[in-house]
């Protein structure tokens, strides 16, 4: 699925780097707990998350993930829109909660990919 | 020539805004150096969620990053609290953090765990009332 595509089954804005847009990816994961996020992505190039704080920017760095999807209307600041696009991530915001974000996009085929295990 | 190359970075602990600052730089300069991306992002995960652990647990510290020709040691110094119970705090699911730290997206006990898994060495040295000196390794094969 493309960065493309996913806006619009959210009908989600894109806040920066429109030119990735066209980028493939193959799993998503959903989380407000960056913590979790640490502990169990693996491949996952998409964090779908209701938390807006830089630390939500640093750890999809951190994972190597390229596209963060804001839900609940939750809005990130300039300095972090900035952060991601410094770091390459694509960023979306949505208006839909959680669980009907997550269902749609799976239901289209982004898939949860397997959990971390060093 | 055996002279590891050094990173050395303050972590501010009264400012959550910039926490997680110290590993991102390290992930962009490990790059420039050419080290391999996986050994990179077990590196920055490892040093990542420590640096965090400095600012909700310790008020901050010092990160050092030492490189080596064949491994990447971590060192994060903290003049916090120190842990009571390190085999406690290793366990997965184990936190003292409290509503604050989780509405910022973490607190789940799972960062030191995690820092064990994504490292081939880590010791963890801590007093209490003095602070906490944690050392990691990951291999560069
Ligand atoms: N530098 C530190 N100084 C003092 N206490 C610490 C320090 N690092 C960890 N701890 C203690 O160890 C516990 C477990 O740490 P761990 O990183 O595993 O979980 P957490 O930080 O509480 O949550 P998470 O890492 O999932 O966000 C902490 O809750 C805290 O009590
Ligand atoms: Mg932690």
């Amino acid at each position: 699925m493309t960065i493309r595509t996913i806006a619009e089954l959210l009908n989600a804005k894109v806040l920066c780097l429109e030119d990735k847009i066209d980028f493939d990816v193959k799993s998503a994961f959903g989380s407000d707990m960056m913590s979790d996020v640490l502990a169990f992505v693996k491949e996952q190039s998409v964090l779908i998350t209701g938390l807006a704080n830089p630390q939500v920017i640093r750890t999809a760095e951190m994972m190597d993930m390229s596209c963060v999807v804001f839900v609940r209307g939750k809005q990130p600041t300039p300095e972090m829109i900035s952060l991601a696009e410094e770091n390459g991530i694509v960023l979306l915001a949505s208006n839909e909660r959680m669980y009907p974000a997550c269902g749609k996009l799976y239901q289209n085929g982004l898939s949860g990919g397997s959990i971390a295990t060093v | 020539m055996n002279e590891p190359i050094n990173f050395h970075f303050k972590v501010d602990g009264s400012n959550f805004i910039s926490a997680g600052e110290a590993s991102v730089n390290v992930k962009k300069l490990l790059r420039q150096v050419g080290i391999a991306p996986d050994i990179i992002k077990r590196v920055s995960i490892a040093m990542y969620e420590g640096e965090i652990n400095m600012v909700i647990h310790a008020n901050g510290g010092t990160a050092d990053v030492n490189v080596y020709p064949d491994k990447i040691q971590i060192i994060l110094e903290d003049v916090g609290p120190g842990i009571p119970d390190i085999d406690q705090a290793m366990q997965e699911g184990f936190s003292t953090a409290q509503d604050n730290v989780r509405s910022l997206g973490f607190g789940a006990g799972m960062g030191l765990p995690n820092m064990k898994k994504y490292t081939d060495m880590m010791k963890i040295e801590s007093e209490v009332g003095k602070g906490t000196k944690v050392t990691m390794e990951v291999n560069i094969p």
